[in-house]
């Protein structure tokens, strides 16, 4: 790719000329097990056009019912985030013309939100320790998702120079919940995190809830990031509307961008436009996308087919108690009862192993061991695979079997990794893989003194060097024992046997 | 006395992506005024203390349980279809969007 056109300015120097203030629309496609307002199956994927009837794809006389449990899912989503619950309020038309939606409009809430005034509590890490900041939740409201259309002739796979699109509504009417923030404000060099830990945050307690797989991999979690930029004391600058953020580490780089983006365009005397942008993975820019200069007009309007829900205090507060524990309390909770300190909590956190860990601890392993492994080698063979950490086909049994094993000395460190190589590599469980591969620890020592005795009898100057007293060498002698084993065998142990037999203090 | 305007009626019709005459815009522009017209009457009725009626039955909370049911068989989905390929919609090319 040849070098960007789009000019920024360094982020320090955005920062020192400019506030920014940030706004977050987060959409969450809710677990349910059928569709919005009809009974289609809600699953993800599935052939396409097999999840669809009359209502999801705009027939006729078809006739709307709202799915009980995501009212449910959606008011406890709202208390959770602090908000109020209406006590009434209406589901809305917002007509637009795209071929996502079938019926040319997408039912969604206007004036009147499910969930209002909320707020959740985020805390990033910053060179002074970690510092709290409060993001005020302006809505929760309902509406259904759209299809997905894949655009087809032309070279690209884009739309622009498409020949024609194809649509699978499998997707259209599956409950989605959109979030909308207030305007942070206050964050200065922060911004970039507290974007990034909002998301992270909101997307746990969705999961602590179980409203939803929250996969922003699979599109369950999308983000949109709103960012624009004022000199102090100044009033706001207009918005750009950031698309296509599909990790938590994008939502930080998307805004981060826009900082300098703007910053740029600003302080050489032009005006930032308001518009969608969207967000290439690849070279973590943003490019101009649709022209927001013309309000768009969807003439919003009640949805006559659907009658108002009036959730009851009675209904709200019995939801209430089937809150779970907020997410940060359980990190407090959980670090403490491990007694880790906050950098390993944060290891924890960031490789997105607490779950894992937690789980592996309750299966009898060790938390030092859990923690190890999972932040360690099954982090980096997720990486190596571009999988996340739960896609792994490692189990807590596995590990405890794994460790149970380590512990009464039939497997090293080194062979339990390839134990695990093996279990990944779908060989079958813990024993199965041992049996199939043959890793049992050579512990025997009258094997470990013949390899030992035939290595130092094909490298006499080692020998010679190791009884000269120079310990080190003893290395090239482990060595070879190890791969006259197959590596089989516990290094520690035969260089503790070899300087026993060659009468040499280690 | 003409509520709706010429230009109301072609912007109306450029949302919903209609192509209309010179004719037809004039056609529906009185057409249209004349039920505005008409449905207004209701105001001269209707106090201030009287909301704004979304639903004629006083009726909230018609929930259905989250239980997944067969939808259509794909043939009879793909025989409403005006287009289809692959399994999917056909839809001519979208233009001036994104």
């Amino acid at each position: 790719m040849s070098a960007s056109a789009i000019e920024r300015m360094k982020f320090e120097d955005a920062l020192a000329a400019f506030e920014p203030v940030l706004g977050l629309e987060t959409h969450v496609e809710l677990g349910t097990a059928s569709k919005m307002f009809c009974s289609c199956s809600a699953e993800f994927g599935g052939d396409p056009n097999t999840h669809v009837c009359p209502v999801c794809l705009g027939l006729p006389g078809s006739m709307p019912v709202v799915n009980a449990s995501a009212i449910e899912s959606t008011i406890r989503m709202g208390l959770s985030l602090n908000c109020s619950i209406a006590s009434w309020c209406r589901f809305a038309r917002k007509n637009y013309f795209y071929p996502d939606m079938p019926k040319d409009y997408q039912v969604s809430q206007y004036d009147e939100p499910l969930c209002v005034e909320g707020y959740l509590d985020v805390v990033v890490a910053t060179d002074d320790g970690p510092r709290e900041f409060r993001v005020e939740i302006e809505r929760v409201h309902m509406e259904e998702d759209t299809g997905k259309l894949t655009h087809a002739g032309g070279d690209t796979g884009r739309i622009h120079g498409a020949d024609y699109s194809l649509v699978d509504y499998n997707r259209a009417g599956i409950p989605l919940i959109e979030i909308v923030t207030k305007p942070i404000v206050g964050a200065g060099e922060l911004a970039p995190l507290v974007a990034r830990a909002y998301v992270t945050e909101l997307r746990d307690l969705m999961r602590a809830l179980g409203v939803s797989d929250v996969r922003m991999d699979q599109g369950s979690l999308r983000c949109d990031v709103n960012v624009s930029l004022a000199p102090p004391g100044e009033p706001w600058g207009t918005r750009s509307e950031t698309k296509n953020v599909n990790s938590l580490r994008s939502v930080e780089r998307a805004v981060r961008f826009e900082i300098e983006r703007q910053a740029a365009v600003l302080s050489s005397g032009g005006r930032v436009v308001q518009e969608t942008r969207h967000f290439h993975e690849d070279t973590g820019e943003t490019t101009s996308g649709r022209s927001k200069e013309h309000a768009e007009d969807y003439r919003y309007f009640p949805e006559p087919d659907l009658v108002p829900v009036a959730p009851t205090a009675d209904w709200v507060e019995e939801l209430r108690g089937t809150l779970p524990e907020v997410p940060s309390v359980r990190r407090a909770r959980l670090q403490a009862q491990w007694n880790i300190s906050d950098l390993d909590m944060q290891t924890l956190v960031n490789a997105e192993a607490l779950d894992l860990v937690e789980s592996t601890i309750d299966h009898g392993v060790d938390q030092a061991a859990a923690r190890k492994w999972w932040t360690g080698e099954f982090t980096r063979i997720a990486n190596e695979q571009g999988i996340p950490l739960t896609d792994l086909p490692v189990t807590a049994a596995h590990i405890a079997r794994v460790e149970e094993l380590i512990a009464d000395g039939s497997l090293t460190d080194k062979l339990a990794r390839q134990v695990f190589e093996g279990v990944i590599a779908g060989e079958g469980d813990v024993d199965a893989v041992v049996q199939a591969r043959g890793l049992v620890v050579v512990g025997d020592d009258s094997t470990l003194l013949a390899a030992i005795e035939q290595a130092l009898a094909d490298q006499p100057d080692v020998a010679e060097k190791i009884q000269g007293g120079k310990v080190q060498a003893a290395g090239a002698i482990v060595g070879a024992v190890m791969k006259a084993t197959k590596g089989q065998a516990d290094a520690a142990k035969v260089r503790t046997l070899l300087l026993e037999h060659l009468g040499v203090d280690g | 006395m003409a509520h709706i305007t010429r230009e109301q009626v072609q912007h109306l019709a450029h949302l919903a992506r209609l192509e209309l005459t010179d004719e037809e815009t004039a056609h529906y522009t009185d057409q249209l005024s004349a039920i505005v017209e008409a449905v207004e009457r209701v105001s001269e009725v209707a106090a201030d203390d009287i909301p704004p009626t979304s639903h004629p039955v006083p009726m909230t909370n018609v929930f259905r349980e989250d239980v997944a049911r067969p939808g259509l068989d794909r043939a009879d989905v793909q025989a409403g279809a005006p287009s289809w390929e692959d399994d999917r919609f056909r839809v001519p090319r979208i233009l001036d969007e994104d």
